[in-house]
C-alpha cells in the first residue's frame, strides 16, 4: 500500500463514509458557504479521496476554510458527508505534521475583515496546542 | 472474513421459503453477492412447513448452525405461514439454548424476494458467528461419528 | 429403489468455470440409486434436452436430477421434458448449482464441494419422490383491474376486446388517474386529455367493462382461476341511476372550502363535486366531511335543486362480492411528500411548486386557466428555474434511492412550453445528468436547448430562499464553471419523485402478492416475466410496478391484459399437486390443522379406519386439494404427524438434511 493509499483509507475510516456513493451531483458545493474561498471546492473533495490525491488535498487551504457548517453533510443525497471528509483530511494533516498547531503569535497576521471572528476563536480553541 | 481456526468448516443448513428467500437467494446469485459455501439451502414452500424435527435432525447430524428464513411479517405467500413459523422457532430455540445449542446457532431472518444483499449479507454474518462459536458438539449423535 | 439420472448442466461457463462439472458428475455416479450421470454445456437447450429423454429411456429412469441454475428458472423446463419421455414430471428435482454455488463462490474446491453436496441433496429427495397428479380448478371468466388510470383503463379496454367481463375498481370518483392531471405529453406535445377522454369514454360505453368509481377493494380471498373479492363503493350520496350529469348542485353548493385533489390543493372544490369537467362518470359525489348538510343537520340545498330528485343522503357504503379468474394491479403513483426538504422552501413559498402542480396551472381547466401565474400574487413570472432529481436516487431516509425515469423528459417538456408561450420568460434547469433514453426523447430534449434556449446547469441546488421582495434566491452550483450561481427566480418548479401509490402495499397483502422495499410490486422474472406477480393469477400494470411513462404504461397494460386473457381464456387450471394429505391411520381428528389452515382445505369425515390393530369408524381430517395451497402450516401443526405434504414431505426433507450434514 503506498502512502497514499494508506492516507485514503485513514479518511474513510475516520470520517466513516464512502466516497464511492457519490453520484457527482455538486449539492455539496451549491450549499458550501465558504465556496468561492476554496481553491478544491467540496465536491472535488470526494473525487480527490476517491482518487487518493491526498497530498494535494492536505496543501489545499480549503482545509482550513471550511467552516464544518455540514450543510453540505445535511443536503447530500447520497450521505457522502463532504464535510466529514474534509475533516477527516484536516485530522489526518494536524496528527501528522504536529507542528503546526496555531500560536497566538501568528493569529495577527490571519487576521482577515471579512473572516467571522467567532471562527478564528473556534480555530484557536480547536488548533492551539 | 478472519478465520480463527482455518480447518473448520461448519455445516449450515439454511431452510428459504420458495416466494421470498429462495429468490432472495437467487437474486444474491445473479447479483454474484458471494458468501461462504458452508451454507447449503433447502427450499420449502413456506416458512411454516419448517417441522422443528428438521432442526433437530440437522444438529443430531452434525450441523453447527441453522438459519430459517421466510417472507417478511405480513408478507407470506399463503397470508399467516410466517407467524406460525415465527412461534415455533422462538419456543424451539429456547428450548435448544436450554440444552445447550446456543441461540447464536439458530436464527430465523426475513429476507424478501427484492433482497439479495440483506441475503448475502445475513449469511456473512451467521458464519462468521458459527466460527465464533466453534463445532456444535451437543445433540450430536456419537454413533455417527467416526 | 429408484433408478435415477443425473445430469450436470456447464451453462456455457457460467457454471462451469467455478464448478468442475467432471468432477460432479464422477462423485454423483457413487450415490444410491444414481444409474446414470452426464453433463453437457446447456441442459435447457434442445439438444440437451434430448439427451435427458434418450437416457431416460434407455436406462429405465425412475428419477431426474437436473445440476443447473434455479428452479425458478427451468424447473417447469426439465420436468416438461421428462413428462414428454413418459416420466412423471414431478420425479424431477433440480440443484441449484449456479445462483446458489458457482455465481457466488470463486475457489473452484470449494464450489465443486457444494455442487456435489447440492446434488447428494437433490438425489436423496428423488429416491423418496413418487409420482404425483395436479388436480383441475375452474377459472371464472371475469377479470378484475384496481384502478382506474390510463394503465388500468388500457388493460380493462384490451381484455374486453377479447371478449371477457372486466370490473374497474378506482378509488376516486371518476376514472381517468394521474393522466386526467397532465396538460401535455412528451415527446410529441399532444394534448393529454385530447388522447384520454376518448379512452375514457370507450371504456365506460364498453358492453363487457363495469365501472366502480368511489370505491376499493376490501378483501380477496382464493386463488388462480378463482378469486373471490369484496368491492366497497363507498356511500356518493348520489343516485347515479337518477343522476343526469346536469352540475346545477355543484353551482349551488355553499361549501367551496376543500382543496381540491384534481388540481392538487392550489384552488378549492365544492362539498358535491365532481374531479374535473370530463369526469367519468359524470355523477358528482358529496364529500361528507365538508358537506354542511352532514356537518350541521342544515342545508339541503343540492337536494333542493337537484331536478332528478337523485341527492340521497341517507346512501350507505355497499359491498359488492364477486368472483374473477385474474386481478390486474394497477394502482399508479403519486409524487412524494416534501416535508423533508425544508431547503427548497416548499412548505415557505407558494411559488415554490411541484412539476405536476404547474402541470394544472398550465392547464386551460386549471386554477389558473391556463395562464402561467406565480400563485402568491397572479404576477407571471419572468424567470423559472427547475430543479431535477427532488427525492429521486437519494440514498439517505429522506428520499427514494431508485431514477424516477419520468422527469427529465417531462422538465424538458414543461421548460419548451413555456419557452414557447413566454419567449421573453428566462428558464434555467439545474440536473445531475439528463436521461432521456427512449424513442425520440433524446432529439425532444435538445430542441429545448438548441431551439428555445434552455439554459441547462449541470449541478444541484442547495438552497432556495424566498426574498422579501416576493423573488425566490436559487442557490445553486455549475459544476462544468466549477463556481457557485445565484440565480433570482418568480418560480421554482420542483422535479418531485414518484412513489407509488399509497394503498400498493395494502393491496399486494390482501393478493400474496409481493412487494418491493420501495413498494412496487415485484414482477415473477425481472426480464422474462415483466408483467406477472410470482403469486399466480396477478398481473402487474403500469407504475405499480415500477417508474415508467405513458407510451411504456400503455404497452405494460397491453402485455397484462393479453397474460390475463390467456389465463381466463383457459377452461380448466391444472392445480398443484404438492398438496397436503392425511394419514388416517395416524389422524386422531383432533382439528388442530383445520384452525391453521388459511384456505379451509381441511374438513373431517368419519371414514372406517383400517389398519393393523385397529378397524373402527372415526372422524378424520381430509384435504380438498383444488382449495389446498401447498405451504405445509398444517403439517408442522399436525399432534401426531398424520399430516404430509407431497412432495415436500417429511421424510423428503430429511433425506436433505442428512446428505447435506454428512
Amino acid at each position: 500500500m503506498t502512502k497514499a493509499e494508506k492516507q485514503a483509507e485513514k479518511i474513510r475510516e475516520i470520517s466513516g463514509t464512502d466516497p464511492y456513493r457519490c453520484m457527482k451531483c455538486g449539492k455539496c458545493s451549491a450549499s458550501c458557504p465558504s465556496f468561492d474561498e476554496m481553491d478544491i471546492k467540496p465536491h472535488q473533495f470526494v473525487s480527490y479521496v476517491l482518487n487518493e490525491n491526498i497530498e494535494a488535498l492536505a496543501e489545499s487551504a480549503s482545509l482550513w476554510k471550511c467552516l464544518s457548517c455540514f450543510a453540505c453533510v445535511e443536503r447530500c443525497p447520497r450521505d457522502v458527508k463532504p464535510g466529514k471528509l474534509i475533516d477527516a483530511a484536516r485530522q489526518l494533516v494536524v496528527r501528522e505534521k504536529g507542528g503546526n498547531y496555531l500560536k497566538a503569535d501568528e493569529i495577527p497576521e490571519l487576521l482577515d475583515e471579512e473572516l467571522p471572528q467567532q471562527l478564528l476563536v473556534s480555530a484557536f480553541r480547536r488548533y492551539r496546542r | 472474513m478472519s478465520l480463527e481456526n482455518k480447518e473448520f468448516r461448519p455445516k449450515i443448513v439454511a431452510f428459504c421459503c420458495n416466494w421470498c428467500s429462495y429468490a432472495g437467494a437467487d437474486l444474491a446469485g445473479s447479483g454474484r453477492m458471494s458468501y461462504p459455501a458452508d451454507v447449503k439451502i433447502i427450499r420449502v414452500p413456506c416458512s411454516c412447513r419448517v417441522n422443528p424435527m428438521f432442526i433437530l435432525r440437522a444438529f443430531e447430524k452434525g450441523a453447527d448452525g441453522v438459519i430459517m428464513c421466510g417472507c417478511h411479517p405480513g408478507d407470506c405467500h399463503y397470508s399467516t405461514g410466517n407467524f406460525y413459523a415465527r412461534r415455533r422457532m422462538t419456543l424451539l430455540f429456547s428450548m435448544l439454548d436450554f440444552i445447550g445449542v446456543e441461540n447464536g446457532r439458530t436464527r430465523v431472518e426475513w429476507v424478501s424476494a427484492a433482497e439479495g444483499a440483506k441475503f448475502s449479507k445475513t449469511m456473512n454474518e451467521f458464519v462468521e458467528k458459527i466460527h465464533s462459536l466453534g463445532e456444535n458438539v451437543r445433540l450430536g449423535d456419537l454413533r455417527c461419528k467416526n | 429403489m429408484q433408478r435415477i439420472g443425473v445430469f450436470v448442466c456447464h451453462c456455457g461457463s457460467n457454471i462451469a468455470a467455478t464448478v468442475d462439472v467432471n468432477k460432479v458428475v464422477e462423485m454423483v455416479a457413487l450415490e444410491p440409486g444414481v444409474v446414470h450421470a452426464e453433463e453437457y454445456q446447456y441442459m435447457c437447450s434442445e439438444v440437451g434436452q434430448a439427451k435427458i429423454i434418450e437416457a431416460i429411456h434407455e436406462k429405465q429412469l425412475t428419477g431426474v436430477v437436473v445440476c443447473s441454475c434455479s428452479p425458478r428458472m427451468h424447473e417447469a423446463t426439465f420436468r416438461k421434458c421428462a413428462e414428454r419421455a413418459g416420466l412423471n414430471p414431478y420425479m424431477v428435482e433440480i440443484a441449484n448449482i449456479r445462483e446458489q454455488c458457482s455465481w457466488i463462490h470463486k475457489d473452484v474446491t470449494e464450489a465443486t464441494e457444494k455442487a456435489v453436496i447440492l446434488a447428494r441433496a437433490a438425489i436423496a429427495k428423488v429416491n423418496l419422490n413418487a409420482p404425483l397428479m395436479p388436480g383441475e380448478s375452474r377459472v371464472t371468466k371475469r377479470a378484475l383491474v384496481i384502478g382506474g388510470g390510463i394503465a388500468g383503463i388500457q388493460t380493462a379496454l384490451d381484455i374486453a376486446d377479447a371478449g371477457y367481463e372486466v370490473d374497474i375498481v378506482e378509488k376516486t370518483p371518476s376514472i381517468g388517474g394521474r393522466m386526467s392531471q397532465l396538460d401535455k405529453t412528451f415527446p410529441t406535445l399532444d394534448c393529454s386529455a385530447c388522447i384520454l377522454t376518448p379512452k375514457m369514454v370507450e371504456a365506460s360505453a364498453h358492453e363487457k367493462i363495469t365501472l366502480y368509481t368511489y370505491s376499493e377493494v376490501d378483501k380477496v380471498s382464493g386463488f388462480v382461476g378463482d378469486f373471490t373479492v369484496d368491492i366497497r363503493k363507498k356511500a356518493r350520496s348520489v343516485d347515479m341511476s337518477k343522476c343526469t350529469g346536469c352540475g346545477v348542485c355543484m353551482e349551488k353548493c355553499p361549501s367551496k372550502k376543500a382543496p381540491s385533489e384534481f388540481n392538487r390543493g392550489l384552488n378549492n372544490r365544492t362539498a358535491i363535486y365532481t374531479p374535473f369537467a370530463q369526469a367519468i362518470p359524470n355523477v358528482p359525489v358529496i364529500d361528507r366531511e365538508q358537506c354542511i348538510k352532514f356537518k350541521t343537520g342544515k342545508c339541503g340545498i343540492c337536494s333542493k335543486f337537484c331536478q332528478a330528485n337523485a341527492i340521497d343522503y341517507d346512501q350507505t357504503d355497499e359491498i359488492i362480492t364477486q368472483k374473477y379468474g385474474a386481478i390486474v394491479v394497477a394502482t399508479g403513483f403519486d409524487t412524494i411528500n416534501l416535508d423533508k426538504y425544508g431547503e427548497y422552501a416548499y412548505n415557505e413559498s407558494p411559488d415554490v411548486i411541484t412539476s405536476l402542480e404547474l402541470e394544472r396551472i398550465m392547464n386551460a381547466a386549471g386554477p389558473t386557466k391556463g395562464h402561467l401565474e406565480r400563485l402568491s400574487d397572479g404576477k407571471a413570472p419572468k424567470n423559472i428555474v427547475f430543479i431535477q432529481c427532488v427525492g429521486s436516487r437519494c440514498s439517505d431516509d429522506r428520499g427514494k434511492s431508485y431514477c424516477s425515469k419520468i422527469c427529465c423528459m417531462y422538465t424538458a417538456k414543461h421548460a419548451m412550453l413555456i419557452r414557447d408561450k413566454y419567449p421573453d420568460v428566462n428558464v434555467s434547469v439545474f440536473y445531475i445528468d439528463v436521461r432521456t433514453p427512449g424513442k425520440n426523447f433524446d432529439e425532444f430534449y435538445r430542441r429545448a436547448v438548441e431551439d428555445y434556449h434552455v439554459n441547462y446547469i449541470k449541478g444541484q441546488v442547495g438552497k432556495v430562499t424566498p426574498e422579501a421582495d416576493g423573488s425566490l434566491t436559487v442557490h445553486g452550483v455549475d459544476l462544468i464553471d466549477n463556481r457557485q450561481v445565484k440565480v433570482s427566480a418568480d418560480m421554482v418548479v420542483l422535479a418531485t419523485a414518484i412513489e407509488p401509490n399509497k394503498d400498493a402495499r395494502k393491496i399486494a397483502t390482501m393478493l400474496t402478492a409481493s412487494i418491493d422495499t420501495n413498494d412496487f410490486l415485484t414482477e415473477a422474472h425481472a426480464k422474462l416475466r415483466p408483467v406477472e406477480s410470482p403469486t399466480a393469477g396477478i398481473f402487474l400494470s403500469g407504475v405499480a410496478q415500477g417508474p415508467k411513462d405513458i407510451p411504456e404504461t400503455v404497452s405494460q397494460a397491453g402485455a397484462a391484459a393479453i397474460k390475463a386473457v390467456g389465463l381466463l381464456a383457459k377452461d380448466k387450471l391444472l392445480t398443484n399437486p404438492c398438496t397436503a394429505s392425511p394419514d388416517p391411520l395416524a389422524c386422531n381428528g383432533c382439528s388442530v390443522c383445520a384452525n391453521v389452515c388459511p384456505y379451509g382445505a381441511i374438513t373431517y369425515e368419519n371414514k372406517d379406519v383400517m389398519g393393523p390393530g385397529v378397524r373402527e369408524n372415526r372422524r378424520v381430517a381430509t384435504v380438498n386439494s383444488a382449495l389446498c395451497q401447498g405451504c405445509g402450516a398444517c403439517t408442522v401443526a399436525c399432534p401426531s404427524g398424520a399430516m404430509d405434504l407431497q412432495g415436500f414431505s417429511n421424510r423428503q426433507i430429511i433425506a436433505e438434511v442428512d446428505a447435506i450434514c454428512r
